[in-house]
């Protein structure tokens, strides 16, 4: 892939995907140097014995789940989908931003890309990991989770194929088999580096069975970036496809609020939404901590906020669209539901969603608020909770006023239902606290490809 | 700096990772293996009685009719198992005094019922009733093999799912004419298929529809 010149130094208003006055040498040595570190810094351990206490909560919680059935938590008729299902949809969704990255943006030859696909791909996994834990603990006896599968069985039994959570299990199972191998084969020629720099000899043999043999000879090169391209190719239909599954759990049904055909674009957009505002929130740290701020640069941080702010407009506009329908349906339940949103018992997290997703990202707008750092977290974390609430609201206000009053009901979590929430951002943390640490948290050698020196070479100019 | 692999690894990579699909596939079979094994299903394992009761002796060499001791098989879901009095019909008379049935005098004298072992123990969620079985032609020995030849009873089939499924999907190869349900050697004649289509019908057997619905078994 050759960069014109303009990519390289782009137009003066805006800042470098890289500050100058790197050469190949200072992006492996800055890189890799975190990794191949002999002394873990102390704050590293902190912050990790912080996040892994949190992850305590999380397996305590689950395992009190399996002792003592899902009664722990705050779901009854009429609401039978409560935060499992919430903290699945908005997991997943945060999944999206690095395959989108990664894929499309490569697809597209967003350059810039290059400095947050690797994390952002970590993230992926490790939310996508997060998602996973609630389909299986939501199931009563998760331990009988291996029956979603199909396969020959004792029962002559097979799945229900035309149900769409039986999609589910294909969706995320495939979207996490395809981000995990995008993730490793971006990974193999860093780890061949770090083989060949680690001083210690079980870090070199770990490294070196990873790296497969990486010797960097330009045949390796060459399958190496069919191989990338094609996968890329792959995952693509995958950034669009999973959430529209996840989104046919809801519209299929002929629940009022959820059988709407604006459900498949406006969960994906809703996907990338809260997917590039958790990369924000761990960018931002990150570059803080490690000092990476010329790898990371403002141009990154504010080409983010862009995405946030159109793919916010589109989820706003799923918003109207809801409330539309609601009223053109001409139905009696939807119109119902749609005022029930407004102004029924869970009307303050239905106007909180409206700030945090259709108004906070407007600030986006403004040249100054993308070019401040604690406007872009603020507004990263008041979009999370953000996406969080547009889930607690399709599921819980669809449900709770059901087709006869005498059967409406409310819904509150359980100290339960937080504590496996709260314990799955501690989980997510510790992974991510462990990827820093024993991996490069940027591609070493995507970054030597955006170098000035390496686009000269590229159009076999002498330098 | 001196090489971390030999040689030798690029080979062994190799093999690993073609055999690894290998590996998987025969970790799934042996899997499904064990799971229909009789270790897991405890099928064809003799249990161990308080009693040793030979039906090989009872039903083959003596005749008896199932009915006899199992008397509620034809009216209820359970066959029974027989009373003490019904032992002692004849053990009052012969073997009167046989050690081997020391258990169930001394049961007729207590009163209390002898703790056999239960062979064919369905899970609490499997709604199974014996009655319909027998009225519509399925005979003893189709579930619980032949009956007659075995000294100490074991469990003939799986009785798993698939195992249950596989006749209520399509009986017509099981069915036998109602007189024959408690004939021990009856054996499927050379035009079962044909015949057993007839009785289905003639029985007013239920379609698979039916039969494989899952509130059928599981209510």
């Amino acid at each position: 892939m050759a960069e014109t010149p303009e990519q390289v130094h782009p137009e003066a208003h805006r800042p470098p995907v890289i500050e100058p006055g790197h050469s190949f040498s200072s992006v492996t040595d800055q890189i890799s140097s975190i990794v191949l570190t002999h002394r873990t810094p102390a704050g590293w351990w902190l912050g990790f014995a912080l996040v892994f206490s949190i992850a305590m909560m999380l397996f305590y919680s689950v395992a009190y789940l399996v002792v003592v059935g899902v009664g722990i938590w705050g779901i009854n008729a009429p609401v039978g989908w409560g935060f499992a299902i919430i903290n699945f949809v908005w997991w997943i969704g945060i999944g999206h931003a690095g395959t989108l990255i990664s894929a499309i943006l490569l697809l597209l030859r967003q350059e810039w890309r290059t400095s947050i696909n690797r994390f952002a791909e970590a993230m992926t996994l490790f939310a996508v990991a997060q998602a996973g834990i609630f389909p299986l603990i939501h199931l009563g006896r998760p331990w009988l989770g291996y029956w979603l599968f199909p396969y020959p069985n004792t029962m002559a039994v097979w799945p229900q194929f035309r149900s769409p959570l039986m999609w589910d299990v294909f969706a995320v199972a495939t979207y996490a088999t395809v981000s995990a191998l995008f993730w490793f084969i971006g990974l193999i020629p860093d780890l061949a580096t770090l083989r060949d720099r680690s001083e210690n000899r079980a870090a070199r043999i770990i490294y070196g069975m990873l790296a497969m043999g990486w010797r960097g000879s330009a045949r390796h090169w060459h399958r190496y970036e069919t191989a990338y391209l094609l996968l890329a190719g792959l995952a693509t239909p995958l950034v669009l496809s999973v959430h529209t599954v996840v989104s046919f759990d809801f519209a299929i049904s002929i629940v009022p609020g959820w059988h709407s055909t604006i459900f498949p674009p406006y969960f994906v957009a809703g996907a990338i939404y809260a997917g590039f505002a958790m990369v924000l929130l761990i960018a931002i740290p990150l570059r803080w901590a490690y000092g990476l701020e010329d790898f990371i640069t403002m141009r990154h941080l504010q080409n983010m906020c862009k995405i946030l702010l159109a793919t916010g407009m589109i989820v706003f506009y799923g918003y109207l669209m809801e409330a539309f329908f609601g009223w053109y349906s001409g139905s009696i339940y939807e119109w119902y539901m749609t005022k029930n949103r407004a102004v029924g018992p869970y009307a303050p997290l239905y106007w909180a969603l409206i700030f945090c997703n259709g108004v906070a990202p407007q600030v986006f707008w403004s040249a100054r608020a993308r070019s401040s750092i604690a406007v872009q977290f603020i507004v990263a974390i008041i979009v999370s909770i953000g996406m969080w609430l547009e889930r607690f609201i399709i599921v819980v206000t669809s449900l709770h006023r059901d087709f006869l009053p005498s059967s409406w009901g409310m819904y509150t979590p359980t100290q339960w239902d937080w504590m496996t929430l709260i314990g799955t951002l501690g989980f997510f943390t510790t992974l991510l606290f462990l990827f820093i640490r024993v991996l490069p948290m940027i591609s070493i050698f995507e970054m030597r490809t955006i170098l000035p020196g390496a686009a000269v070479r590229a159009k076999e100019e002498p330098a | 700096m001196a090489q971390v692999f030999h040689r030798s690894t690029n080979s062994i990579a190799r093999v690993s990772i073609f055999g690894a699909v290998f590996i998987v596939v025969g970790l799934g079979w042996l899997l499904d293996t064990i799971s229909r094994s009789s270790y897991v299903t405890q099928a064809r394992n003799a249990r161990v009685q308080p009693v040793a009761f030979s039906h090989k002796h009872h039903v083959g060499g003596a005749g008896f009719d199932c009915r006899y001791c199992h008397t509620s098989v034809e009216e209820s879901a359970f066959a029974g198992i027989p009373s003490t009095k019904i032992c002692m019909n004849c053990h009052s008379q012969i073997w009167a005094d046989s050690p081997m049935l020391a258990p169930v005098r001394e049961s007729l004298k207590t009163g209390r019922s002898i703790e056999w072992t239960r062979v064919h123990d369905l899970p609490g969620f499997v709604y199974f009733d014996h009655s319909i079985h027998v009225a519509k032609g399925v005979g003893c020995s189709t579930c619980h093999g032949r009956v007659d030849q075995m000294p100490l009873t074991w469990q003939e089939n799986s009785l798993q799912m698939d195992w249950c499924v596989n006749c209520h999907g399509n009986p017509a190869p099981f069915v036998r004419p109602r007189q024959e349900v408690f004939n021990m050697a009856w054996r499927p004649p050379p035009d079962q298929l044909e015949q057993g289509a007839r009785l289905v019908t003639e029985y007013k057997i239920l379609p698979p529809s039916v039969l494989t619905s899952c509130s059928t078994c599981h209510r």
